[in-house]
């Protein structure tokens, strides 16, 4: 028996292909779950005729781990960790939405120099994130080099937030009200110097890559899809971006003081796989210009709001105070309630709109807390963009809608 | 609340009787399930609500009439506007309409909520479960679904929590 028998012979597949895969004319074949540029464990079953790809099915879930049932059973403070696994690339990113959602739900202020300092390391993570994005990517087209040099810039980002959570990629740096502690005094000149360095490296990398008549062959005129198309299946980020639209959440519904800075929104308007690099290109440079913006008007003063319903108390205070040991006491054993009620919290990912539904129920615990990830939500476009395309075209689409299989399956 | 968003909500009262209400400025409005799709569309084609940006389901178990909230999330990008819509679903026998002749990616989403909460979607063109394996028993998300883990037992407790172990039914 055929591979192509044995597939067709799940029924429930059977409308997802065309009539030539019941006759064993078109070939069906996995690619994935472990194939090295699915960017994860991404299983795609696709119906081929010779190289040209006729369906593709994506099959999802392979790192599904329950997240949101598991939210359920943690107070507000205990469910973050889970936050940083969701999308391991956007671990930062992941606890800013979060820590918004819990603030917005129980109306908890943030001091500005928690939210400056927030703004920069989403940024730097937005950097890293795109930085693994652009390795794997010009790997996937050859470019092998690519990848050595952007996860050694990546690194650097690393240090910098070790430096300050402890942790690499796991942070759980910020926290509702604020900050899990001030940054040390090490950390400006180090942002400063990476920041100092940084252009030029992105110099080099489109050196490598702008005008590449390899990389411009694989990658313009491929897996396009307009302006409306892109709306229409929910798309963000730089993916839409890419088609000529410049909805950015950072600029539409500011969060986290991001109206004080001055950075531009990066579009470009021909929708296809090169498109979508440029625009990731330039992104880079903007989010440069925003935390130079952060670091030199930083401002000082406490990173954790003092609603003492919320935000524990600082250590040295317990000795002291009676109110404070109670206020800890509560804190660490019951948690804090939140109102039986709900709100949606969206922010900019470096792949799009990454939402919070967060409700309480009036207890210490998420009533039901859904993460809308864009990975999940852009994914489904590639079955539509990626019909009659060659499967080495497939490999650079799924490159270019830069999905991880962690966000997409929770 | 912003402004703009007042005339939406005023229309969906009259058209489809909606409840409206707010919570840190964000509008909600809650719709009886028959008039979802319609609404979607009107939503889309007369008012600028052109991306349907998210859609899950919340459980209200032990709550049975109505037992589910599907919960819509729609974005008008030209305006700024976001307005979240709640249908309200029975508890034996959930069913939802499909929206992806509307919005295509409410495809992926309305699975989701058949793999997660066993809502049924009606009409829906490839219902399949999409984050859990194909043969797998029972719908994650519901809160009459156990957690998993197991509570450590000892001799003087042992009776007592091996009755209320969680074992989950169909």
């Amino acid at each position: 028996m055929t591979i192509s028998q044995l597939e067709i012979t799940h029924d429930e597949l059977k409308h997802l292909v065309s009539e030539r895969a019941q006759t064993g004319e078109t070939l069906l074949l996995n690619m994935g779950p472990q194939h090295p540029s699915t960017h994860g464990v991404l299983r795609l079953l696709l119906e081929l005729d010779g190289e040209i790809v006729v369906n593709c099915i994506p099959d999802i879930g392979f790192l599904h781990t329950g997240i949101e049932k598991n939210m359920e059973a943690k107070t507000y403070e205990k469910a973050e960790v889970m936050t940083d696994r969701l999308d391991y690339l956007n671990t930062m990113g992941n606890n800013l939405a979060y820590c918004l959602a819990v603030e917005k739900l129980v109306d908890l202020d943030v001091p500005e120099r928690a939210q400056a300092i927030r703004v920069i390391f989403a940024e730097l993570q937005r950097i890293a994130s795109h930085l693994v994005w652009l390795g794997t990517h010009a790997l996937d087209l050859a470019a092998m080099s690519m990848f050595f040099y952007c996860l050694n810039q990546r690194e650097r980002i690393l240090d910098i937030m070790e430096m300050c959570a402890g942790q690499r990629m796991m942070t759980t740096y910020f926290r509702p009200g604020g900050l899990w502690r001030d940054v040390p005094a090490e950390f400006v000149p180090a942002v400063r110097a990476f920041i100092d360095s940084f252009p030029a490296e992105v110099d080099l990398y489109e050196g490598l890559l702008d005008k590449n008549p390899i990389f411009l062959d694989r990658t313009k005129g491929i897996g396009i899809y307009t302006t409306e198309e892109g709306i229409a299946w929910g798309i963000t980020g730089p993916s839409l971006r890419g088609s000529g639209i410049a909805y950015d959440l950072r600029k539409e519904e500011p969060y986290s003081g991001y109206e004080q800075y001055d950075f531009e929104v990066c579009t470009e308007e021909a929708g296809d796989v090169y498109a979508r690099y440029r625009v990731r290109m330039r992104e880079f440079r903007e989010s440069l210009k925003i935390v130079r913006q952060a670091l030199d008007k930083l401002p000082g003063g406490a990173v954790r709001s003092n609603n003492r319903k919320f935000v524990p108390p600082p250590r040295a205070e317990l000795g002291e105070s009676m109110e404070a040991v109670i206020h800890h006491f509560k804190l660490w054993t019951e948690g804090f309630p939140a109102p039986k009620n709900s709100i949606y919290m969206p922010v900019e990912s470096p792949r799009g709109e990454l939402g919070v539904l967060l409700e309480g129920d009036g207890g210490p615990k998420p009533y039901r807390c859904h993460w809308r990830t864009p990975s999940f939500v852009n994914l489904q476009i590639l079955p539509k963009i990626s019909k009659g395309c060659y499967v080495a075209d497939l490999v650079a689409i799924i490159g270019s809608i830069d999905i991880v299989l962690g966000d997409t399956d929770r | 609340m912003k402004a703009e968003l007042q005339p939406v909500l005023d229309a969906l009262q009259s058209a489809f009787g909606a409840h409206i209400s707010e919570f840190r400025e964000q509008a909600k409005a809650t719709l009886a399930v028959e008039h979802i799709v319609e609404a979607a569309r009107t939503l889309r084609d007369a008012h600028g609500f052109n991306m349907l940006a998210g859609l899950s389901a919340v459980d209200y178990w032990p709550e049975r009439q109505p037992r589910f909230h599907a919960v819509y999330e729609f974005k008008n990008i030209a305006q700024k506007l976001r307005l979240e819509v709640r249908v309200p679903l029975d508890g034996d026998e959930p069913k939802l309409p499909t929206l992806s002749e509307v919005f295509p990616n409410a495809n992926w989403h309305e699975r989701e909520l058949w793999d997660m909460f066993g809502i049924h979607v009606t009409e829906h063109p490839d219902l399949r479960r999409i984050l859990m394996p194909a043969d797998w028993v029972g719908h994650p998300l519901r809160k009459d679904y156990p957690l998993g883990y197991e509570e450590v037992q000892f001799s003087f407790n042992f009776k007592e929590i091996d009755q209320r172990k969680p074992r989950p039914q169909d």
